[in-house]
């Protein structure tokens, strides 16, 4: 038989166990961005997850330092994630302290924690990068996103949180969906809508911290935007959209991890959002629902018809 | 006194130039609801600029403005194709467009070996204030040395020129600037086209993006459109108060970042560097801290 295509031998998951445990847990995290962002959408929260993607980087770095200062090795997945969410967090608080308490609208709070928090973790990784201690190379890994280096457990790690935030989802699916597309109506029957949307929050920001790793902060809400709006165009019923988004994001992410098993010094964020983004555009033009060609052609079978 | 010359002065004045023409036009974006506007230019430049480096091999400045320009043009296109297609917000749609647009990016700075040689990635999103130097400096007799002069980093001279138009427009204009920002249905009774000025406040947004992202990085030009006119206008109800204040807060902190960068390792005698484009960023959100916490007009109702 001929010998296949690298590329297609990866996809096809033939290249070793390691590869295909983190090929595994990127298809996790994309499945579990493209449920939340169903969500995260629906309820406009889009550029607060970018925001709040780019405010991890002081949190990776302070992360690292205490990892260093700990004794520890400073790639520890766990302390870098942990701070991560820690100034994720704050960035969030911060965002809903301004647009509640100052006179600044919500677009200036976020565009100002963004490019603060982000420009904070810039000086940071220029102070590790001058320190005495290995390591500080695989931080630049946080903001496109790698899979080289990645060990299984980190991978295992990865997919257990992508599947703990599915299943969280899962839980709360009708609460959800009601405040997405009638959040009055919710609040009038008394579902706690406030809570609700907190929960969404807690959703996009475990799965951004978990992003990191493969994604990185820089394009991280491209996974979790795209695929919910490649869907729409697939269906209109909220269960099956939240389906065919899992599926986009995780089809995204495995195949970006495949291109960097072969070519590992591609930034596989960078792959990973153009998979799904061309997958967008296929979805406009031919999804079933609302595709730009079904529409055309629904149209002309009603001129046809009268 | 050299070392001054050749390796601060360039650097300081590439920081503070920029942040001047960020902060001027970033008085318009943050009145209008489009602080992320800045963000959103940043990213989606960034293929155009590796395009058309490619194609023409130079990083003359005509070349950047017109990769950029198609860039930035392709993506609003993209933008407004989208936002009728999935009938989804605007914000979602400039989302996914500029993320994409960044990928693309960042993977054409890979594939195309341009990357190490003439930009680095990292450089467009950590910034990179400290690569610009003027090695040909001697001594202050440089200042007025014209064959000296012309050595400058090609960098100071695009942002002197985007800063000279940003800053003729914002003059000429001023008056349906502050109409069309304020009042847009007023703008429309006494004959300004809102959608015109609107289109010019984002043109010359653009403009500022293209002349500040390969000089100083993504970051500092997201927290220079946004952070000093929002600390004025913590300040201020003004218009025209707000704009000379950012401007005053783009100039401190451009100036005290710099000086943060270079002297803070210093004052405590380690042997690191800071980047000076994350410290003048900085020092602009703590401006806005202080003005958010303490300002005159912090808390005024948000009809403006």
């Amino acid at each position: 038989m001929a010998e296949l295509h690298p590329l297609l031998k990866v996809l096809l998951l033939q290249a070793g166990y390691n590869t295909i445990v983190v090929m595994l847990g990127a298809a996790a995290l994309g499945a579990a961005t493209g449920i939340v962002g169903v969500f995260a959408l629906l309820r406009r929260r889009a550029l607060v997850a970018d925001a709040v993607a780019h405010a991890t980087l002081p949190g990776v770095a302070l992360g690292f330092i205490a990892a260093v200062a700990l004794g520890f090795s400073g790639r520890n997945l766990s302390f870098l994630l942990a701070g991560a969410a820690l100034t994720a967090v704050l960035a969030t608080l911060s965002i809903q302290w301004i647009a509640n308490r100052t006179r600044l609208t919500e677009d200036t709070a976020i565009a100002s924690v963004l490019a603060t928090f982000f420009a904070l973790g810039i000086v940071l990784l220029t102070v590790i990068q001058t320190l005495k201690t290995g390591g500080q190379a695989g931080l630049d890994i946080y903001l496109l996103g790698a899979t080289a280096g990645m060990l299984r457990e980190e991978a295992i790690l990865l997919a257990l949180f992508s599947l703990l935030a599915a299943a969280i989802v899962a839980l709360l699916f009708k609460e959800l969906t009601l405040i997405s597309f009638d959040a009055d109506y919710a609040r009038a029957h008394g579902f706690p809508v406030r809570l609700l949307d907190l929960a969404i929050l807690g959703l996009v920001l475990v799965v951004i911290v978990i992003g990191l790793r493969i994604v990185g902060l820089v394009l991280i809400v491209a996974l979790l935007i795209t695929p919910p709006a490649a869907a729409r165009f697939w269906t209109d019923h909220t269960g099956r959209m939240t389906i065919v988004s899992a599926a986009i994001g995780a089809f995204s992410a495995y195949f970006g991890a495949a291109i960097s098993a072969i070519r590992p010094d591609t930034p596989t964020g960078a792959v990973i959002v153009l998979v799904a983004f061309a997958l967008l555009l296929v979805s406009v033009f031919f999804g079933a629902a609302r595709g730009i060609v079904v529409r055309a052609i629904g149209a002309r079978r009603l001129r046809g018809a009268s | 006194m050299i070392s001054f010359l050749q390796i601060d002065l360039p650097a300081l004045l590439v920081g503070t130039l920029a942040a001047l023409v960020c902060a001027l036009i970033g008085n318009f974006l943050v009145l209008t609801r489009q602080s992320m506007l800045g963000d959103a230019m940043g990213h989606v430049v960034l293929p155009g600029i590796v395009i058309a480096f490619v194609l023409a091999g130079t990083t003359a400045t005509w070349v950047m403005l017109a990769g950029a320009f198609a860039a930035a043009l392709f993506s609003a296109l993209l933008v407004e194709f989208l936002r009728r297609a999935t009938r989804i917000e605007a914000s979602a749609a400039l989302g996914y467009v500029f993320t994409a647009m960044f990928a693309l990016g960042v993977l054409l700075l890979e594939q195309s070996g341009v990357a190490r040689t003439t930009f680095d990635v990292h450089h467009i999103l950590y910034g990179n204030v400290e690569t610009a130097i003027w090695p040909a400096a001697t001594g202050f007799s440089s200042l007025f040395d014209a064959t000296a002069l012309a050595s400058l980093p090609p960098q100071l001279g695009r942002l002197v020129f985007g800063l000279a138009v940003v800053a003729l427009i914002v003059v000429l204009l001023f008056k349906e600037l502050r109409i069309v920002s304020f009042d847009p249905d007023f703008a429309r009774t006494v004959g300004i086209p809102p959608q015109l000025i609107g289109a010019v406040v984002v043109s010359l947004a653009a403009l500022a993006a293209v002349v500040s992202l390969s000089a100083v990085g993504v970051i500092l030009l997201v927290a220079m459109m946004v952070c000093p006119p929002a600390t004025a206008r913590m300040l201020t109800d003004d218009l025209k108060t707000q704009v000379w204040l950012s401007l005053l807060f783009a100039l401190a902190s451009g100036v005290l970042g710099y000086a943060a960068a270079v002297l803070l390792p210093l004052a405590f005698g380690y042997e690191i560097s800071l980047g000076a484009a994350g410290t003048i960023a900085v020092i602009a959100g703590l401006f806005q801290l202080f003005a958010m916490l303490f300002g005159p007009k912090r808390g005024l109702p948000k009809t403006v």
